[in-house]
């Protein structure tokens, strides 16, 4: 008892400070450059609207993310419950008082800032089952109380970001939740079937969705199918990837992008014009560079003590792989368009700013690694 | 409390399952990699394209086409430049009223205006749309003054087609014009180089030449943006002019022959009787090409094409006739070679009052009073047609086909230079059971004696049949383009059996025109230099009735359609044979008043010419 309370005091500023994972930050810091870098280059190589916004946006979260870092992990397990409620709510908001931006409300003016509370939900909602599961006894995670629950705090915030409509943001937001669900010990079994299940009732969704949404599955089956409209992104960003051979094109002489043949260049479509630039090589290393991110936070997680701080990081770098993932595959043509940003990289706020408070609260388990969580 | 076991469970588990996560973590990131590795190492090539494709785009320039030039280099078929006005619609702003100004600026007529809107829609946008093609210099001026208010008009200087010589190379040339689908269809050349305004060979050797000449094309390579904006130029690569195509023909010589045959209608054809060069072929009446080049207005054409005198076909090489008494000295030749007379073969001619009677039919001679007691050399002399019947009933149809065949009638003269050349027609026994399943008549055979009823010949194939005559008879092949070094086996080979029958031939053809009661005596030149020899011809268009030979009308008094066709044939000078020619006037009247005289301007200045040709030959040759 002695020897843990001697431990806990050491726990102050320069303790933590030792503590932090510098391997991950030097990571995030190379990534914000190299996403500067690009986003410069879609800027035409000027230092325009969206580099600075960027950069501006960057080193704000960044900091925030230090800042994070050094509060304790108890704190963020104390306010699971309450910050979900807080995002639901900016949810409802939205969707009465949003700002309408290309035929969806998704946006809540903030006065200073326009904040996605979609985004940041896509990190909440992992905070919220992680302290719902941290209590939860291992015979109960299967019982059928405790997996209505959670299947409750998917579901809602689900549908309240389908109906913005935003059908990509709230699929990663579930597969967020699925993720925890799967690290809490869900049994297997229901996976599988839930799995078969959504393939069989796949027809059946596909005639519940909206027309443009049906158009961009017929086209991810056959992008020719429309060349110039709906196919259009696709194939442009597979000639943009494809062109870029094994080494690139160089940095500013992307013909795709600079020439504008490049659709939502700034953000879900950066991917492509990073690959342009840099080739097989720079994406290749770009994608080690996320590998390592995502290694280090699970092996934050695995260095924990605390079950909590376990399921937040395990939960946590699986879903920003699996952002990163779809968001690959859709630009390389493996998935139907939907839209997901890549983590860091594309332009946005709100994106920007869940991923920097996942990061945080990641480094805060590492400054904590030692406390436990009753 | 959570009891420590029940801890370790769930810790347990939680490190199983991410394990497993793990594990298909890598095999998804191997997935990705994979891909990149696909489409940006396997596939770059294609991408590559597909990549270019997008951003550069081609504008093709019309290629300049080559040239023709007569035998001394002038041109006869040249370009200059046209100021033009070109519009590409997606660099307009606002077009519509770009182009209500241009119209107003330019004056252009309603008419014109909708023609230029529906151009407008049917090509893409960021494709030339011309607005006008040949803008005399104030209006091109006048547009350049008001650039600053017509954003995206370009004024071009483009290079066009230009006939200097007007209508005196028409039917050789042929003219250019806006290339049309079917020009596409037919020529894969065309469709590869075609621009809008393309012009191309419409007939004539324009067509003919049509690969030799069309060139190829510029290309200004330009990146584009998405939206079709030119970024900057990448490449211009310059097209290569069409070759220059140089003639036989003589300029001063061709003009000549149009400015005999003013306000006739007919064709004059000169022929260079040892290497078959073609000094000049002419048919009247003729049109002046340049009004073709930028289209020609519905009213012209109407007037060309309704003209009784038919300008449009070119009469030297289409237009098929009954040689009339041209053919005689085939028919002598024949009947020579075939041994079946002697040059000293005579016959009585009667004239009118007592015809030949021969089975049941009567055959006239054209002299009322007759020609009495004559042998051959009076027979081509005068032309009697008693004698040549009495030789074509003696030599048969048959026989005289084989020989007129050797002399190049009844085939075309030109291979396949010119589309619209006629065969004409040599007929047999053989022929007519074929074609109009009848049996041959004798007296079938002996109006062909005289060049009459089935017989047809073109201009050029007279020209060619006196040539082969003139050169002694030896075979040659007409050419019309300079350095086209034929090569055929049977050049220069003997069509005769016997060299003196030739002689016989020429004898008696030079005594028709230079000797008195020659049936073109009187356009006989006496200069040895110039001295010339042919035969007359006067072909019938219509069967001369009995109440016509009563009458005995003068030309002037018979309608024009029934007048008879005057022909010509001749060559010179006769001491030392060198050019044949052959002239035709349709409806003109009699081959002696009509068609001789022409021959003798004409002989005139081919011989004159002949010694500049032979000194701009031995320059050529001392230059190299």
């Amino acid at each position: 008892m002695y020897q843990y309370r001697r431990f806990n005091n050491k726990n102050g500023f320069f303790q933590k400070f030792g503590n932090l994972d510098y391997i991950l930050l030097s990571c995030l810091l190379i990534l914000g450059f190299i996403s500067l870098a690009t986003m410069y280059s879609t800027d035409g190589g000027e230092v325009l609207f969206h580099t600075r916004s960027h950069f501006i946006k960057f080193v704000v979260f960044f900091s925030m993310m230090l800042v994070i870092s050094f509060i304790n992990i108890k704190f963020w397990f104390s306010l699971g419950y309450l910050s979900y409620a807080v995002i639901l709510g900016m949810l409802i908001w939205t969707i009465n008082f949003g700002i309408t931006a290309s035929g969806s409300k998704r946006w809540i003016d903030l006065y200073f800032l326009n904040i996605q509370p979609s985004e940041l939900m896509k990190i909440f909602i992992i905070l919220c089952l992680a302290k719902y599961f941290h209590r939860m006894k291992s015979q109960h995670v299967n019982s059928f109380y405790s997996i209505c629950f959670s299947l409750i705090i998917i579901f809602v915030p689900m549908s309240l970001v389908i109906i913005q409509p935003d059908l990509g943001t709230s699929l990663l937001i579930a597969i967020s939740g699925i993720v925890v669900l799967w690290f809490a010990g869900l049994n297997h079994k229901y996976f599988f079937y839930s799995c078969l299940l959504s393939i069989i009732s796949l027809p059946i969704i596909i005639s519940f969705l909206k027309p443009y949404q049906k158009l961009r599955v017929l086209t991810f089956l056959n992008p020719d199918r429309d060349p110039l409209g709906a196919g259009y992104q696709i194939i442009q960003s597979k000639i943009a990837v494809g062109s870029g051979g094994f080494t690139g094109k160089g940095f500013l002489k992307g013909t795709q992008s600079y020439l504008e043949f490049l659709p939502e260049k700034h953000t879900d479509f950066i991917f492509t014009l990073f690959s342009e630039e840099f080739g097989f090589i720079g994406s290749v290393l770009l994608l080690l560079i996320y590998s390592i991110i995502i290694y280090r936070v699970i092996r934050i997680g695995a260095l924990s003590r605390s079950y909590f701080a376990k399921l937040f990081c395990y939960s946590f770098g699986t879903s920003i792989f699996i952002y990163i993932v779809i968001n690959m595959s859709m630009v390389l043509g493996l998935l139907p368009i939907v839209g997901s940003p890549l983590p860091i990289m594309s332009y946005g706020g709100s994106s920007m700013l869940a991923t920097m408070i996942g990061f945080g609260i990641v480094m805060s388990a590492k400054t904590h690694s030692q406390q436990s969580i009753a | 409390m959570i009891s420590i076991s029940d801890s370790a469970t769930k810790l347990n588990s939680l490190n199983r399952r991410m394990f497993i996560l793990a594990t298909a973590k890598i095999i998804i990131l191997g997935g990705i990699v994979s891909r990149l590795f696909f489409l940006q190492v396997k596939e770059n090539k294609k991408y590559l394209t597909l990549s270019d494709k997008n951003r550069i785009r081609e504008w093709k320039l019309p290629p300049i086409r080559g040239e023709f030039q007569d035998y001394f280099g002038n041109t006869i078929a040249g370009n200059f430049e046209a100021y033009q006005l070109h519009i590409i619609p997606e660099e307009v702003e606002d077009f519509r009223y770009v182009i209500y100004r241009v119209k107003e600026l330019l004056e252009l007529s309603e008419k014109q205006f909708k023609k230029i809107v529906k151009k407008k829609n049917e090509i893409k946008p960021w494709e030339t749309l011309i607005v006008a093609d040949n803008l005399s210099w104030e209006k091109f001026s006048k547009i350049n003054n008001h650039l600053y208010d017509l954003n995206g008009v370009k004024p071009v200087i483009s290079i066009s087609r230009d006939y200097p010589y007007k209508e005196n190379f028409t039917h050789v040339l042929g003219y250019v014009s806006q290339a049309n689908e079917n020009d596409l269809l037919t020529n894969e050349n065309i469709k590869e180089k075609f621009v809008p305004g393309l012009k191309v060979g419409k007939t004539g050797l324009e067509k003919s030449f049509e690969q030799k000449l069309i060139g190829s094309n510029s290309v200004e390579r330009y990146e584009v943006n998405a939206y079709g904006r030119r970024i900057s130029q990448l490449a211009f690569q310059k097209g290569d002019k069409g070759q220059t195509i140089k003639l036989t023909i003589d300029t001063k010589i061709q003009e000549l022959t149009n400015e005999l045959l003013k306000e006739k209608a007919g064709s004059i054809c000169v022929m260079d009787i040892y290497t078959g060069a073609i000094i000049a072929m002419h048919s009247s009446p003729s049109f002046d090409p340049n009004s073709f080049v930028f289209g020609i207005s519905q009213d012209e054409w109407q007037l060309i094409r309704n003209n009784p005198m038919k300008p449009l076909v070119n009469k030297s090489l289409s237009g098929n006739y009954s040689p009339g008494s041209t053919i005689k000295p085939i028919v002598a030749l024949s009947a020579l070679e075939n041994e079946i007379i002697k040059p000293d073969f005579t016959v009585q001619c009667k004239g009118h009052k007592n015809p030949l009677e021969l089975y049941g039919q009567t055959y006239h001679c054209w002299k009322k009073e007759g020609h009495g007691f004559v042998n051959l050399r009076e027979a081509m002399k005068q032309s009697c047609d008693t004698y040549f019947y009495e030789v074509a009933r003696r030599l048969g149809v048959d026989r005289l086909s084989v020989t007129a065949k050797k002399f190049g009638l009844g085939q075309k003269v030109f291979k396949d230079i010119f589309d619209n050349e006629k065969m004409g027609l040599v007929p047999n026994t053989e022929w007519k059971k074929n074609a109009l399943g009848r049996n041959w008549v004798l007296g079938e055979t002996i109006i062909t004696g005289i060049g009459q009823g089935f017989i047809q010949t073109t201009p050029i194939q007279l020209c060619l049949m006196t040539a082969q005559i003139a050169n002694g008879g030896y075979k040659i092949y007409p050419k019309i383009v300079a350095n086209d070094d034929n090569q055929y086996a049977d050049k220069f080979t003997p069509l005769y059996k016997k060299s003196r029958n030739i002689k016989i031939v020429q004898d008696a053809m030079f005594s028709s025109t230079n000797e008195v009661r020659g049936t073109s005596y009187r356009s006989r030149l006496d200069d040895p230099k110039y001295r010339f020899a042919g035969k007359t011809g006067t072909s019938q268009v219509k069967k001369i009735t009995e109440r016509d030979r009563e009458l005995d009308l003068k030309t002037f008094q018979i309608p024009y359609e029934e007048r008879d066709h005057a022909l010509y044939v001749a060559f010179g000078p006769y001491q030392r044979p060198r050019y044949a020619l052959s002239i035709i006037i349709e409806h003109g009247g009699s081959g002696g008043t009509v068609a001789a005289p022409l021959a003798k301007e004409l002989f005139k200045m081919i011989v004159d010419r002949h010694e500049i040709r032979k000194n701009y030959d031995n320059k050529k040759y001392l230059d190299i």
